[in-house]
């Protein structure tokens, strides 16, 4: 039989045509592109909202907007950064990198990696439109705490129901990624072998499955208590306000490292590259992933130590905070180890993974601050908190985002990027988001309350250093947009498989053509 | 190269992890009379019996002085006037207490309100007894009534030595039909 009639036998090798390509697709390769697409476009949306912020805060007084309006835009700011674009991207990400890393044909269940993408883009436009709605979108802050947020308008069953899709929607993703690791490993895969982003990724997941249902009845019980007269918040009716605090917070610590660990995955795999060396302490960057992952679990109340807690509890949850920075420091140290002595050259992934790792850690420092119960009396729902989660996951997950961006993407589009418009937009984006949220952190020591749209006269010069930062560190994703929009229209060097020097034996999908042919691994590898 | 090795079926880790999603929705669920049983044993968050207990202290402890302190509030917007008789008491632990509360509806309409107590600090609370408070019932002031209300009670003199007053409080909320 000649190559050409072995061809003409299959007839799914390729995309469908027209539009519905990518409707009814099940490839998850498609999957990837439709996810890391959307959340770019919600990064973008996001973004703005966090513009018109820093824009009625250049000044003191009020500007731009009424006050509610402000708070709803922190509000949506929040929940569009992570629902919308830092858990997407990385659920696209995990899309196009997992069965390529571990050798798997596809994900393992292709049908419901559709429906979770398609989930996505109608929540985020329902919780858009919330802002159209009669009383303004809900403005109590992305923790959604009652009463506060009973007091929202029209918008309020559409913002909880829209939370109830996205989390449908991250469940679905998770539930994939864990039966796509633990099955459809290549011959000889064995989980000790698997790179550390899909590590990083299995124990994400987990973390999903088990903290999605707990927010899902949360703000279940937010709507019953304001339709259907239980009160599970309501003082008046024997409930307790401060139990939605626990129920949050039992979803939202882990949560944030639902935005952290890929990153962490990330950079693992980036850093070894550049370095040309293999990673250092493959295993103890494992076990420390895992150890993260069980003590976000037991941590949460450290987001209310000025609720009223008696001492014991304050003093449970201090030690218990401070712990992670153990093995949270053992990854750092591990990186910095792959480093040493490497033959390191700083191409864009690079310099976002190096920047990750310091500025990464500088908000992991003012983290270890915050766990100190007495000292976080002073930085509670100050600018310091928000000086401290921008750092972690601004320069934090959002660079390992763009890092991995850059590190896979003339894998993705066969095409490599302009290195030097990358290079400008490393430097921008870093010098800037520094300026935007370094000044943050002494805002919030001198007092400066998180949440409001004016402030004292004292607060002033900070503040505008820190819209001038924003502002720059706005416009800059522009430039980002075009590179990858140069990349995906066809633009730019052909990429070789290998792409970076040395890659193919940091990675199995380094050992595939570029781009990625539609279908990949259609007979396992053969791993070592 | 060895064949594909034949791990569980996807249904099978599929389900498993369903159940997983499941369990944990129903966890959430579960963590509420969790929450309450937990703070019962505690006394976490101050929370105070709003059942009448019978007056049996075995013993008035005459060697000591406790001081109660009274705070009352007005939940949202609910047009009551509402104010102790006094700010603060003194009492020996083991004697009965009555306080007198006032309520004033300083609207044209009927308001039917809730009072809901709370102690501070939140341990205290399994020391109060209550004989008699208006926090155990609906309270109906019809337009612009002025209303007494009662509440009878003790600190038990097993309250640790340590603590020399404690805060009761009390919020109306308003739960007249809208």
């Amino acid at each position: 039989m000649s190559v050409s009639a072995i061809h003409d036998d299959h007839h799914d090798h390729g995309p469908a045509k027209g539009l519905m390509r990518w409707v009814t697709t099940t490839n998850h390769k498609d999957i990837g592109t439709l996810y890391m697409v959307t959340s770019l476009i919600m990064f973008m949306v996001g973004g703005a909202m966090a513009l018109v912020i820093r824009a009625e805060l250049f000044e003191p007084g009020m500007q731009f907007v009424d006050p509610m309006f402000f708070n709803s835009m922190t509000t949506l700011h929040a929940l569009i950064m992570v629902f919308g674009a830092v858990m997407p991207a990385f659920a696209g990400l995990a899309n196009w990198m997992i069965p390529m890393m571990i050798g798997s044909p596809d994900m393992a269940l292709p049908r419901l990696n559709n429906w979770s993408f398609w989930l996505l883009p109608f929540a985020a436009l329902m919780l858009v439109s919330t802002l159209f709605m009669e009383g303004g979108a809900a403005a109590a802050g992305w923790t959604l705490y009652p009463p506060l947020v009973l007091q929202t308008g029209a918008a309020f069953p559409f913002t909880i129901f829209t939370i109830h899709i996205l989390g449908v929607s991250s469940i679905l993703a998770a539930i994939n990624i864990i039966v796509t690791i633990l099955n459809m490993r290549a011959p000889g895969m064995t989980l000790m072998k698997m790179p550390l982003f899909v590590w990083t990724w299995l124990i994400t997941a987990f973390l999903l499955i088990a903290i999605m249902p707990v927010f899902a009845g949360a703000v279940t019980m937010l709507l019953t208590d304001k339709f259907f007269g239980t009160s599970f918040f309501n003082a008046a009716g024997g409930g307790d306000p401060v139990l939605y605090q626990h129920l949050f917070w039992f979803f939202g610590h882990p949560e944030v490292y639902v935005l952290i660990l890929p990153s962490f995955g990330i950079v693992s795999q980036i850093i070894p590259t550049f370095s040309r060396k293999p990673l250092f302490g493959y295993s103890s960057m494992v076990y420390a992933t895992a150890s993260i992952g069980f003590l976000s679990f037991i941590v949460w109340a450290h987001h209310q130590y000025t609720v009223g807690m008696p001492i014991e509890g304050e003093l449970y949850f201090t030690y218990a905070t401070m712990l992670i920075a153990v093995p949270t420091g053992v990854k750092v140290f591990n990186w910095i180890s792959t480093m040493w002595k490497g033959a390191i050259t700083f191409e864009s992934p690079m310099l976002w993974a190096i920047a990750f790792v310091v500025l990464f850690t500088l908000g992991g420092f003012t983290g270890l601050m915050m766990s100190i119960s007495p000292a976080d009396l002073q930085y509670h729902d100050t600018y310091f908190i928000v000086a401290h989660f921008h750092y972690v996951l601004v320069s934090g997950a959002v660079f390992a985002i763009i890092g991995g961006v850059y590190y896979w993407l003339p894998k993705w589009t066969g095409r490599m990027y302009d290195e030097r418009l990358a290079q400008l937009h490393f430097w921008l984006t870093t010098l800037s988001v520094n300026l935007c949220f370094f000044p943050q952190h002494f805002l919030g020591l001198a007092g400066m309350p998180r949440r409001i749209p004016d402030y004292a006269l004292q607060f002033a010069e900070f503040n505008a250093w820190s819209s001038v930062g924003a502002f720059i560190f706005g416009f800059s994703q522009l430039i980002f947009c075009y590179i990858v929009f140069r990349c995906m229209s066809g633009h730019g060097e052909h990429a070789s498989g290998e792409v970076w020097e040395g890659a193919s034996e940091h990675g199995l999908e380094f050992t595939l053509p570029s781009p990625a042919p539609y279908h990949t691994w259609e007979t396992p590898p053969n791993v070592h | 190269m060895s064949p594909v090795p034949q791990r569980r079926s996807n249904a099978k880790v599929l389900i498993s992890v369903v159940l997983v999603v499941i369990a944990m929705f129903g966890f959430g669920f579960a963590l509420v009379p969790l929450y309450d049983v937990f703070c019962e044993l505690t006394g976490l968050n101050g929370k105070v019996k709003t059942e009448a207990q019978a007056e049996m202290m075995a013993r008035v402890d005459q060697s000591r002085w406790v001081t109660v302190e009274f705070v009352t509030t007005v939940n949202g917007s609910m047009p009551l006037e509402f104010r102790a008789a006094v700010n603060k008491i003194k009492v020996h632990p083991g004697e009965y207490q009555t306080v007198t509360f006032y309520g004033v509806n300083r609207s044209d309409k009927a308001l039917i309100g809730r009072a809901i107590p709370s102690i501070a600090p939140g341990w205290t609370t399994q020391f109060l007894k209550k004989s008699e408070c208006f926090c155990f019932n609906e309270q109906r002031f019809e337009p612009h009534q002025e209303r007494e209300m009662v509440v009878r009670f003790a600190i038990d003199p097993e309250l640790p030595q340590t603590v020399g007053d404690v805060s009761l409080s009390y919020t109306f909320f308003d739960i007249s039909p809208q």
